[in-house]
């Protein structure tokens, strides 16, 4: 089965689904001209939060519960919070001056490329259609039958899915996250020739002897 | 009933952009990491919309994984700033010139 999804077709959305695109849509955007223009890291790191947040509205609006909630809890929760760990562990939230240019021609160069690239995917937003793959993959997302014993919703039928299907793929994360554990271990750790030395010893002379491992 | 698809993925393609012009306008390396979560949140946006658009749960089951690649790739990439602040004692990309000729 050949079907063509038309992107621009009419739906019947109600006023309070537009009511709720726009807001999080605004939330979205403000937040995400935040993240890109604020001085302060920690001030960009806020704004990632917004932005988050209203990602995980819209999540809602299209019925995908389960991943607002993974959305807030994983994103806001732990990546955000692991930022600014490092901005106040590095001690680098001051204020970075951002209007100078240290490489002439870059910025409307960026912003010209980038523009194109949004051109070009709004118009074929506007006037293509989808036309995807024979049947569906793993499985509906509607169409279970609610019940008092049944275990019904998105998140009963994504778990299924990701033990089933994508069995392989969960157990492929499981060790990536684990070599990435040992990878953050590893760069965190102080180097083994400074250890053993007094603290201020080991201060000072960490940069010289990376510095000799390291030959700028 | 939700909007169409084509206006979660115009707000998404515009995040993107922003994420873009982010990445390679600023220069702290923290800032470009979260102009990529910005991306790879668009990018989630997208693959939610095409599940409901389609009603595939399969697009779901890929945002599940981009958030554990982008939870790994954060944990990777801050321990790298980490170790190179350490070093260099920076976090301005254009500081970090040791490879330059």
């Amino acid at each position: 089965m050949l079907h063509a999804v038309p992107l621009l077709a009419a739906t019947r959305a109600t006023w309070p689904d537009i009511l709720v695109f726009a807001a999080a849509a605004a939330v979205i955007l403000v937040g995400a001209i935040g993240v890109v223009t604020s001085r302060n890291p920690v001030h960009a790191a806020l704004s990632l939060v917004m932005t988050l947040f209203g990602v995980a509205v819209l999540f809602i609006e299209q019925e995908a519960d389960f991943l607002a909630a993974v959305q807030i809890i994983v994103y806001a929760g732990a990546i955000v919070v692991l930022f600014l760990f490092v901005i106040m562990f590095l001690g680098v939230d001051r204020a970075e001056d951002i209007t100078t240019e240290r490489l002439s021609g870059q910025r409307p160069l960026a912003v010209v490329f980038s523009l194109i690239t949004l051109g070009g995917v709004l118009a074929m937003v506007a006037t293509s259609h989808w036309v995807t793959g024979a049947k569906q993959v793993v499985g509906p997302i509607q169409g279970h039958v609610a019940g008092p014993n049944s275990p019904a919703g998105e998140p009963a039928q994504l778990g299924k899915q990701l033990f089933t299907t994508y069995l392989f793929a969960f157990e492929a994360t499981a060790a990536l996250l684990v070599i990435a554990v040992v990878g953050a271990v590893v760069l965190a750790r102080r180097p083994p020739s400074v250890e053993g030395k007094d603290e201020t010893e080991a201060g000072a002379s960490a940069s010289a002897s990376t510095d000799s491992e390291l030959p700028a | 009933m939700s909007l169409s698809g084509a206006w979660y993925i115009g707000l998404a393609a515009i995040v993107f952009t922003i994420g873009a012009i982010g990445l390679l306008v600023r220069r702290n390396i923290l800032i470009m990491f979260m102009c990529i979560e910005l991306m790879l949140n668009a990018a989630n946006l997208t693959f939610v919309t095409f599940a409901r658009m389609l009603n595939d749960i399969g697009g779901q089951a890929i945002v599940f994984f981009v958030l554990v690649v982008a939870a790994a790739e954060v944990v990777v990439g801050l321990g790298i700033v980490v170790t190179n602040y350490r070093r260099r004692e920076t976090t301005v990309a254009d500081d970090l010139n040791s490879l330059k000729g």
